[in-house]
């Protein structure tokens, strides 16, 4: 494969201390993602999936190992630089959607512009062309109160593209919506994967997960399944 | 940040509040409170420091009155009526004796009854020396002052102050160079004074002036026989640059010794400085809305401390939301920056509005109480920047705690 990959995870370790006790939620996960994949993480709840998003997200660093995204390596990074990689570089997609409540589609997805450090010349732009990107240019100014869960999610989906990252991170995105939304928005990321964008999601629901070109199980901290699909 | 991000900050802020508006209003009444109070108690300070400063103008800040008798107020009066009053040999031997008098006068009053044509008028009458008018200055409005030949010989002129111009020439042009008559005396006005205006009850511009000499021997002069020479009370001005004190103590001194009074004696004169006098009531006045001005202050504390309150309860509201700016990019100082500014807003709002409050309050007192009062650029940029200061300080603790958050935490919090 001639192209770098854009996430290069060797040897993770994340230990949490609970009172006394030391939780091992990773145990030396060693993996690589390419520019382009679709990839599906699956497990149990307490398998480490989310720690391991967590750690793919820039919101936490590892106790040990190494961990690159996009040829930087976070263990190292201040809390300021982590947040610039994932304004950069990172879009974030939560199962709850986790809008501004009483703010319009338009300025919602506007969101990480305000901390972008490379202001794009004109934000109104950049955010309706990502709403229309997402099949919703017609409700910018709708709050997300006036939307329908699959609508809110696809402005979160927008929110998340706006700033052009290289990296969609989708934690449990259908979690919320129910069977026929969940596959509108699976098709949409599948649309997204196909222009070129490497999408990593979440779930614990097979039909989900067989929308990715890939899957990783989780059990216990380790990866137990890597296979394409 | 740059200004389009302070703008969108701005926004923000405003929103956030605004989606809470009974909650903001009622944060902000303390803030409201507090400034107008702070704004109550500076305009009264500073009315009743403009007051003193008008009062010392018009007494002059290096004036020392010299009187004969003792003046104790509550205690004996030794000696009032057999006082031994001050003379032109007195004035002398000040001049002579004491370094540092610039001018001096003597100030021998009574009352007269003045008369031009079918006019007459029942006035004080004020005779001085030439340099009265150096020692009190006060501008002429026609005519001349004085000479000190006129001085020496008790001339027969007047000059008139402004109430007395008007109740006897009505308007007229110009009285200089007419006669009028004081206690059927024929006296030719050499001048008119400018208008000084109404000053606690006294009229300073119901006085006619004119030369000691001819005031002792012929309108005031027969209550002192005991000493023909008399000057009535002393008022003297201090040269620049002279402590008034020590000038004070150096006319004490030479009087007591000229008098002959015993070490332990009460002196049967005065050496006042009224200025001084002013200035110590005055001191108190300002010791009391200083004190009164703190009280304010602390009420300004407490609403800083709603305001601290109000903004904690809001960081764990919206903890969620903070979680999902840092997970698209906020850093700490970016979401400290939001808090501070809500805070800020908050009490600039509550400072302005309390301003406007301070001034209606102000505004009601002075027309009620009939006190001086006054607000300055000085008190409104201080409401201004105590306001934004409290919103400082308060905002900083919510405001830190929001910027310390673990993105992961707060957008798991519930």
């Amino acid at each position: 494969m001639s192209a770098p990959p854009l996430i290069c995870a060797l040897h993770l370790v994340k230990t949490y201390v609970l009172g006394e006790q030391q939780v091992q939620a990773l145990r030396e996960v060693s993996f690589e993602v390419l520019p382009g994949e679709f990839l599906a993480i699956m497990g149990p709840s307490g398998s480490g999936k989310s720690t391991l998003m967590n750690l793919l997200g820039a919101l936490d660093t590892p106790t040990s190992g190494a961990l690159a995204i996009d040829g930087a390596e976070i263990s190292s990074m201040s809390s300021d630089q982590l947040a610039e990689l994932r304004n950069r570089t990172i879009g974030f997609v939560f199962q709850q959607f986790n809008l501004l409540r009483r703010t319009s589609a338009l300025d919602n997805v506007k969101l990480p512009l305000l901390y972008s450090r490379r202001r794009s010349p004109d934000a109104n732009a950049a955010a309706k062309a990502s709403l229309e990107l997402v099949g919703l240019g017609s409700r910018m100014d709708h709050q997300p109160s006036q939307l329908s869960g699959g609508q809110q999610q696809r402005v979160a989906i927008a929110r998340a593209l706006v700033n052009s990252p290289r990296l969609i991170l989708a934690d449990e995105p259908t979690g919320a919506l129910d069977t026929q939304t969940s596959g509108e928005i699976m098709a949409l990321f599948a649309k997204l994967n196909a222009g070129g964008l490497t999408i990593i999601l979440v779930t614990h629901e097979p039909d989900v997960a067989a929308h990715a070109r890939r899957l990783l199980r989780m059990r216990d901290g380790r990866i137990v399944e890597d296979r394409a699909q | 940040m740059n200004f389009q991000g302070i703008l969108e900050f701005i926004h923000i802020a405003l929103t956030a509040l605004w989606l809470n508006k009974l909650r903001s209003a009622l944060t902000a009444l303390g803030i409201i409170i507090g400034v107008a109070a702070v704004i109550v108690m500076a305009a009264i300070g500073n009315g009743a420091t403009l007051q003193m400063q008008k009062q010392i103008s018009m007494l002059g800040t290096n004036v020392i009155n010299v009187m004969a008798g003792s003046m104790r107020i509550g205690g004996r009066q030794l000696g009032f009526g057999g006082a031994v009053p001050l003379s032109e040999k007195d004035l002398r031997m000040l001049r002579e004796g004491v370094p540092g008098i610039a001018a001096m006068s003597g100030q021998l009053n009574g009352s007269v009854t003045a008369v031009y044509g079918a006019a007459n008028w029942s006035t004080q009458v004020n005779g001085v020396h030439a340099d009265y008018f150096d020692v009190r200055p006060w501008a002429l409005q026609a005519g001349r002052y004085f000479s000190a030949d006129e001085v020496a010989r008790g001339a027969k002129v007047a000059i008139l102050g402004s109430s007395v111009q008007a109740q006897l020439f009505e308007g007229a042009a110009s009285p200089v160079g007419d006669i009028v008559r004081v206690n059927n005396i024929p006296f030719e006005i050499i001048g008119t004074l400018s208008t000084r205006g109404q000053s606690g009850g006294n009229d300073p511009d119901d006085v006619i002036i004119v030369p000691l000499s001819t005031a002792r021997s012929r309108l005031v002069g027969r209550g002192f026989a005991t000493v023909p020479d008399t000057v009535g009370q002393l008022s003297i001005r201090v040269a620049d640059g002279y402590d008034m004190t020590e000038i004070q103590g150096s006319i004490t001194t030479l009087l007591r010794k000229q008098r002959r009074i015993k070490a332990g004696e009460e002196d049967n004169f005065s050496v006042r400085n009224f200025a001084q006098l002013v200035q110590a009531r005055n001191e108190q006045q300002k010791t009391l809305s200083y004190l009164l001005a703190t009280t304010a202050a602390m009420s300004l504390v407490v609403g800083g401390i709603g305001i601290m309150n109000i903004m904690l309860v809001s960081v764990t509201e919206r903890t969620r939301e903070i979680g999902l700016r840092m997970a698209v990019g906020a850093r700490g100082i970016d979401v400290m920056a939001q808090f501070l500014t809500e805070a800020i807003l908050l009490c600039l709002a509550g400072g302005v509005l309390g301003l406007l409050l301070g001034i209606a309050i102000t505004i009601a007192i002075s027309r009620v109480a009939g006190w001086s009062v006054s607000i300055g650029v000085g008190t409104v940029a201080m409401a201004i920047l105590a306001s934004a200061t409290v919103g400082i300080i308060f905002g900083f603790v919510p405001a830190r705690r929001a910027a310390r958050l673990n993105p992961i935490d707060a957008l798991r919090y519930e």
